[in-house]
């Protein structure tokens, strides 16, 4: 066991599943002598070489158009965005190819990629380095989706999205990068595609995902002060949805609040919304409530702390929703 | 364990005649010819030229030490790159428009954009701050690439505005500048936009500055060849200037903007400079080059070399020295002072102006999130 931030526990994982299979490659801009603007990558180039930690040219569309070749050609590659703001270029090649290849080809070219990208709010950033743009490809048939929010599920989840034989876009809460855990490398991994209970409770579930567990934990821990059992549910993969694990959850607590930094419209939270209503329309005490970023473009970074939802904003929506 | 899979390295080609970087002024500061390029400067344009190098370079030391101080929550250095952005930035004519990224604060300088508002910007209370159609300056775009297309386009529009070439007035037309780095070489918006220009033969300038970086990235991981010569395979001339020089830069962008207007179509400027800094305050580039290329960079100053022309053909006294010096450090205090009397804009601003004509569930946020805060102002003042 060892105590590690989240980034070197994602870094940890890049390096065994690196040691596990030579067909594991990590390609992005500045991640081999660098390391990465975060530090994921730290020490991969020196100790893989820089074949299998490639610092490429600066072009995203570029990074994920060759990743997809390579992954044609037998390699598992991993591609790190530098920033959420970046990825758009890459779009195309994502959504247009990376995601529909493995049905076109009727599953004989499969896409063992993973695409990390650091994502969300909270660290005083210029414009463009504080998106969540997590819908946009949880939208998109033939993509995984997941997001993990401490250094546990960064270790389990990124070995197994590395794994996978899918193209999974894996989203990292900047702002959790150098939050501590103890880790236990040998411990087996908890299913990459399901939820979590980080916190039980009885009143209201909040249903939350990447940097927002934590605010919700403390608004857990705020909210029992005042004599509220609060359950805190860690989707950990937004695509597929754990949604027996969302419904068992808020059948026992009969409320709900979703919370995300992304705004709300067509949001993560409008789907579970909506799957709620369907399977506990009956049994459910309040409608469905969301704490999200407003829909508005991200703010200037003096602003953030307004736009973003944060442990009031969380307590007085479930205000709202125990009122009714 | 030998890889079988290991990059091999080609060399790079070896180096074509041309590729010597047009200069007029040496690192010593001794005016050379060349036989394409001149300037023909009066010493109030020299001094003002030398002038602008050193208050640039003021703004960017006093916004860096702003940065260390907490006040600002990034900044991206020009440091080493004034004279490739006064030279071209002032190499501009009144109406040429240009098209910036995050680190031409030499340019915004030129074209009188308050330095102020750069300060705004890497504090986190605008993502903005000057009007891009007063200043003929665009906003700053920190998605890589993304300008250069917009400068082509716009420069498509003064084409079909028939602003290309002789006007009724009797002015020369109008041109446009894109500015991007030589990590931005690689970016498919980069190249589309010489595709664009070149088929359409639109007025604009591709005003690259390789300073030899792309935060970690060296130059050589985005090109085999110098990256002037790229332009000759989408059809438009290119050139590489010593980005260090000033009159140089100034030369030859003005001969590409002057190209440009008259109708000639794009040309390809590669600045040939150094990254003096870190890539931003954020960076730390201990960690992938070697103290001594910047050392060997120091002798190549953009300002020295200024300076000690003007002192050697005396168009410039210690007097003028001194007062110029008085005259950065009164800027920077006028910029420290403003940058801490710098409030944060309103929280309910996010809302404003996200459309044209605003909608509904807009309206609905911003009136709840208005009613939310309220309600903390009240549930915090004494009654
Ligand atoms: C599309 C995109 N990808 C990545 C980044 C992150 N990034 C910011 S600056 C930079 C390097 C840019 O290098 P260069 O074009 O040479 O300009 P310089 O910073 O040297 O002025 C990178 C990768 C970005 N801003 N936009
Ligand atoms: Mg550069």
């Amino acid at each position: 066991m060892a105590v590690l931030t989240m980034a070197k526990a994602l870094n940890e994982a890049l390096r065994s599943t690196m040691e596990d299979d030579p067909k594991v490659v990590v390609m992005g801009e500045d991640v081999g002598k660098l390391g990465g603007v975060f530090r994921v990558t730290d020490g991969l180039q020196k100790d893989f070489g820089e074949a299998r930690v490639m610092d490429t040219p600066l072009a995203e569309s570029g990074i994920i158009g060759t990743a997809i070749g390579l992954a044609m050609r037998g390699y598992r590659p991993v591609c790190e965005i530098q920033f959420d703001g970046f990825v758009y270029p890459a779009y195309d090649q994502i959504v247009s190819q990376l995601a529909k290849m493995h049905a076109r080809s009727r599953g004989t070219v499969p896409m063992p990629i993973t695409v990390r990208i650091p994502f969300g709010g909270g660290i005083g950033a210029v414009e463009h380095h504080s998106e969540s743009p997590e819908a946009y490809f949880a939208h998109t048939a033939g993509l995984k989706v997941v997001a993990c929010s401490n250094p546990v599920d960064a270790w389990s989840m990124l070995r197994q999205a590395v794994r996978s034989d899918d193209p999974v876009i894996f989203f990292e809460p900047k702002r959790r990068y150098w939050e501590k855990a103890e880790v236990d490398t040998r411990a087996p991994d908890d299913p990459l595609w399901q939820a979590r209970v980080v916190r039980p409770g009885t009143d209201a579930t909040l249903i939350a995902y990447g940097p927002m567990v934590r605010t919700c934990l403390e608004a857990a821990t705020a909210a029992e002060e005042d004599g509220r059992s609060l359950e805190v549910l860690d989707l950990r993969s937004l695509s597929p949805l754990d949604l027996p694990s969302v419904v068992a959850s808020v059948r026992r607590t009969r409320r709900a609040v979703v919370v995300h930094e992304a705004p709300s419209f067509i949001g993560i939270g409008a789907e579970i919304a909506a799957r709620l209503s369907e399977e506990l329309y009956y049994e459910m005490e309040a409608p469905v409530l969301r704490v999200t970023g407003y829909d508005t473009p991200y703010p200037p970074s003096r602003l953030e702390e307004e736009y973003l939802p944060d442990l009031d904003r969380v307590l007085h929506t479930v205000d709202r929703s125990l009122a009714f | 364990m030998p890889d079988a899979t290991a990059l091999t390295e080609p060399p790079i080609p070896s180096s074509p005649a041309g590729e010597v970087p047009v200069q007029l002024l040496t690192p010593e500061g001794e005016r050379v010819s060349h036989p394409e390029y001149d300037v023909d400067l009066t010493d109030e344009e020299y001094r003002g030229l030398y002038r602008d190098l050193v208050l640039v370079r003021r703004i960017d030391i006093e916004a860096t030490a702003l940065q260390r101080q907490g006040e600002l929550g990034i900044w991206a250095a020009l440091l080493g790159q004034e004279a490739a952005q006064v030279g071209s930035g002032r190499a501009m004519r009144e109406k040429d428009f240009a098209f910036p990224t995050y680190r031409e604060h030499g340019v915004a300088w030129c074209r009188g954009v308050d330095p102020l508002e750069l300060l705004g910007l890497f504090r986190g209370v605008s993502n903005g701050g000057w009007d891009p159609q007063e200043k003929r300056f665009q906003l700053y775009t920190i998605v890589i690439g993304s300008q250069t297309l917009h400068a082509t386009g716009y420069a498509m529009g003064v084409q079909k505005d028939g602003a290309v070439g002789p006007q009724a007035d009797g002015s020369e037309g109008e041109a446009v500048i894109a500015y991007f780095g030589d990590g931005a070489s690689s970016q498919g918006d980069v190249n589309e936009a010489f595709v664009w220009a070149s088929v359409y033969n639109a007025p604009v300038v591709f005003f690259c500055q390789n300073n030899q970086w792309g935060i970690s990235t060296p130059t050589d991981h985005q090109t085999r060849i110098p990256l002037y010569r790229r332009a000759e395979g989408f059809g438009f001339p290119g050139v590489r200037v010593d980005g260090n020089d000033v009159l140089a830069s100034y030369a030859v962008t003005r001969k590409a903007l002057d190209d440009a207007r008259q109708g000639q179509g794009p040309t390809l400027v590669e600045a040939f400079t150094y990254r003096m800094g870190a890539h931003t305050t954020s960076d730390d580039p201990t960690r992938y080059r070697l103290a001594s290329e910047l050392e060997a960079w120091k002798l190549k100053d953009p300002l020295e070399r200024m300076k000690s022309f003007l002192y050697k053909q005396q168009i410039a006294d210690a007097d003028f020295f001194a007062e110029l010096d008085a005259d950065a450090d009164a800027l920077a205090a006028r910029l420290r002072a403003g940058c801490l009397q710098m409030t944060d804009p309103a929280p309910s601003a996010m809302f404003d102006r996200v459309y044209a004509e605003t909608t509904p569930l807009l309206q609905e946020q911003q009136a709840a999130f208005e009613a939310y805060s309220a309600g903390f102002a009240d549930a915090g003042a004494v009654h």
